[in-house]
């Protein structure tokens, strides 16, 4: 599980987060904009300093190590592919820096680019694929990380609503299979309702939590009510 | 991700190579530290020289600038293009041209002795800032020109609408971009020819018109003078305190090096004397651009038969210098592609080649004979001082990937070696390109060090080329000025279009 109980100053802000996480599921992260969730997924990252604290997964401390010693894969706002590599290598960087791949590292991409659909595009740059199609690039990409958390910081904002619920299901659906705990950074109810049973809220810095969705997104008793009731 | 020893390293070998020799100099210098009277008559001609270089080229190159930014003709962006060439163009290339145009036997001279007059002589100060003007005018106008074109077409609209005239529509549209890039344009100018080595050994043509290089240059080859070198060394580095700062300042704001935007003014009225005076400017200056390269080709192609094997051995130990220079300056500047590595890299602008050398060479000295490293301090001397001009370009490229990728690539947990070479280097392909191409053209038409330690066996092309000068075979140096022009675009345009992205 995710033991997480620390404060960090970032950029002149303060985030405060206590909350424990079981060791899969779906987390949807919901807050107004600028209450700090994506500092919240920074700092669980590695990518920004905890000033006093911990955060520990499976009973062992994770703060003070490097991002990218981590049990974690991020999927970011946008940047999530090298523009200039190949879908193929793109998806090869996850399990090996070198030029030349093995055999078995050969198959792992393959049937990675099979499962999400895109076999037959292993050879083409990301900018020649439709904005679907590299979403479920960059998923894959962290999926062949093979790290049991994954952040997802509002990666799919980009796409049409339809095709969000349908990346977002694909999302629920290996998390479950593989057995992930995945935190979903979200500005919209309807995708925490979707797929996320549990949800974080951050407001002005304190992230409250885990609270059952509905119980969240309550609009009149909920930690986010006002913040609900502002949209029409 | 990338790791700290490589910046550190680079700090540490640019640290050596410029402080080291004012480390040597110091102890060598000990009793004579007065500067003679012809010391001092170099150090004043030095400010001297580079101050009217500076004023002339501003002066030159305003009404050229002003007469681009306002007139419209086809081949004009061609123009504008062809006012970068000099940047590149091997210094002794240009000389060679200037001599056959104002030389003794040159085109003027010829001209003024047919009509009766007496001929004139292009050494000394004139030749020495003709040879400036040359390189400067181009720069001073490139400037000039990006500055009065970004004036937006509204105020020129606005002009004529309240009906200004033309001298208050000068003052108040025109001049206070001037009054920004003006002095601008003086500095960069400026801070060039303090250093300019092989126009004032050239062109110089005397003790009167010697600037500290060249009296470097001379304590150490002729007079074997180490003492004196070593005053004038820091004497030179003194007024590299000054130019630091003035370079700092200069490419801190200074416009980049490409060209101006397309835009034509439409808005302005120009009478016809105006008009007449724009078009003589125009052709006046392109006539002085192009007429001295004209004549090299003209002489030199026919003579490519007297190329021998010791000419076109220079011209390849030339092209390999060039070759690793360009490699070690690239792996510098990327390693110190940060704000304050570009402060780091400006030192190289600052302190003279002829320092720095005349240092290492001092170094050398108490090990092993210098002459034997002339090669190699060549290239990194060179290396050095176009890493200014590379930092500038690659630096800005540098930030954006770091910005962008650094979080995907920490995510995926790259290494340094992965992150440069999945990463750093494939993203950073045009500017290394275009900057390798002017690091690697610059390199290779210098003639700098190399005249300091160089000897008969080991020459470069430009040294090959000023040995001929001197022994009157001007034939076969305009021919061999012929080659190294042509292999210096040569290099820079291989490399600009290596940096061409073919799938991106």
């Amino acid at each position: 599980m995710l033991d997480a109980s620390f404060t960090a100053r970032i950029d002149g802000f303060t985030l405060s987060a206590h909350f424990i996480l079981e060791k899969s599921g779906v987390i949807a992260v919901i807050g107004p904009s600028g209450s700090g969730k994506s500092s919240l997924l920074n700092a669980i990252a590695g990518y920004a300093r905890i000033t006093d604290g911990h955060i520990s997964w499976k009973e062992s401390p994770i703060h003070m190590k490097e991002a990218s010693e981590r049990p974690i894969a991020t999927l970011f706002q946008d940047n999530n592919l090298f523009p200039h590599l190949t879908i193929k290598r793109n998806l090869a960087l996850a399990v090996t820096q070198w030029p030349w791949l093995s055999l078995t590292h050969k198959t792992i991409v393959q049937k990675s680019l099979n499962s999400i659909g895109l076999s037959g595009f292993e050879n083409r740059l990301p900018s020649s694929l439709s904005g679907g199609q590299r979403s479920r690039a960059a998923l894959a990409r962290v999926l062949l990380q093979g790290r049991p958390i994954l952040l997802l910081d509002e990666p799919f904002s980009a796409l049409g609503p339809g095709l969000k619920d349908e990346m977002l299901d694909l999302v629920a659906k290996i998390a479950n299979e593989q057995n992930l705990l995945v935190m979903i950074v979200t500005h919209d109810p309807r995708d925490a309702i979707r797929i996320a049973p549990k949800t974080l809220t951050v407001i002005d810095g304190q992230v409250e939590g885990p609270l059952s969705t509905k119980e969240a997104l309550n609009k009149k008793s909920g930690p986010l009510s006002k913040y609900l009731q502002k949209k029409p | 991700m990338a790791s700290r020893l490589i910046p550190v390293i680079a700090i540490l070998f640019l640290g050596f190579m410029v402080l080291g020799p004012l480390i040597v100099l110091i102890p060598m210098a000990d009793q004579n530290f007065i500067l003679s009277d012809s010391d001092w008559a170099a150090l004043k001609f030095t400010i001297f020289q580079a101050i009217c270089s500076a004023f002339l080229s501003v002066l030159i190159g305003w009404p050229l600038a002003r007469a681009l930014a306002r007139q419209n003709f086809k081949g004009k962006q061609f123009l504008i293009l062809l006012l970068g060439a000099p940047f590149i163009l091997p210094v002794l290339v240009a000389i060679l041209g200037l001599l056959s145009v104002f030389g003794h036997n040159g085109l003027v001279n010829l001209t003024l002795s047919a009509l009766g007059f007496d001929s004139l002589s292009i050494y000394g100060l004139q030749g020495i800032l003709l040879a400036h003007i040359y390189f400067n005018v181009p720069l001073a106008t490139r400037l000039i020109y990006q500055g009065l074109n970004s004036i937006p077409q509204e105020r020129w609209r606005l002009g004529s609408a309240l009906s200004l005239t033309s001298l208050t529509r000068f003052r108040i549209i025109e001049w206070p971009v001037i009054r920004q890039i003006a002095p601008q344009a003086f500095g960069a100018i400026f801070v060039i020819c303090l250093t300019s080595f092989a126009i004032v050994l050239t062109l110089g043509g005397g003790p009167r018109s010697t600037t500290i290089e060249v009296a470097i240059y001379q304590a150490i080859r002729f007079d074997l003078d180490f003492a004196k070198a070593a005053v004038l060394g820091l004497s030179q580095f003194a007024l590299a305190g000054i130019t630091v700062i003035l370079a700092v300042w200069v490419l801190g704001n200074a416009p980049s090096l490409s060209g101006g935007l397309d835009r034509s003014n439409t808005f302005q009225k120009i009478s016809t004397k105006m008009q007449l005076f724009d078009w003589s400017i125009i052709i006046v200056i392109s006539l002085f651009l192009i007429l001295p390269l004209a004549m090299i080709f003209l002489k030199g192609i026919g003579h490519f038969s007297l190329l021998g094997p010791k000419i076109l051995l220079a011209a390849f130990y030339s092209i390999m210098m060039a070759l690793t220079s360009t490699l070690i300056c690239m792996g510098l500047a990327c390693a110190l592609s940060y704000k304050w590595g570009e402060v780091l890299g400006t030192l190289g602008i600052a302190t003279s080649p002829l320092v720095i050398g005349a240092g290492l060479f001092l170094i050398i000295r108490k090990f092993d004979n210098p002459f034997d490293y002339a090669l190699l301090v060549t290239v990194l001397v060179n290396a050095i001082m176009g890493l200014p001009f590379a930092i500038r370009i690659i630096r800005p490229a540098a930030e954006d990937i770091r910005r962008d990728y650094a979080k995907l690539s920490r995510s995926l947990s790259l290494t340094s070696i992965g992150w440069t070479f999945w990463v750093f280097l494939p993203r950073l392909r045009k500017p290394l390109g275009y900057a390798g191409g002017l690091v690697a053209a610059l390199s290779m038409g210098d003639l700098g060090v190399i005249a300091l330690f160089g000897g008969s066996d080991f020459a470069t092309l430009p040294l090959k080329i000023y040995q001929l000068m001197g022994a009157y075979r001007m034939d076969q140096a305009l021919s061999s000025a012929v080659v190294l022009v042509l292999l210096s675009y040569s290099l820079f345009f291989i490399f600009d279009y290596l940096g061409t992205n073919r799938n991106a």
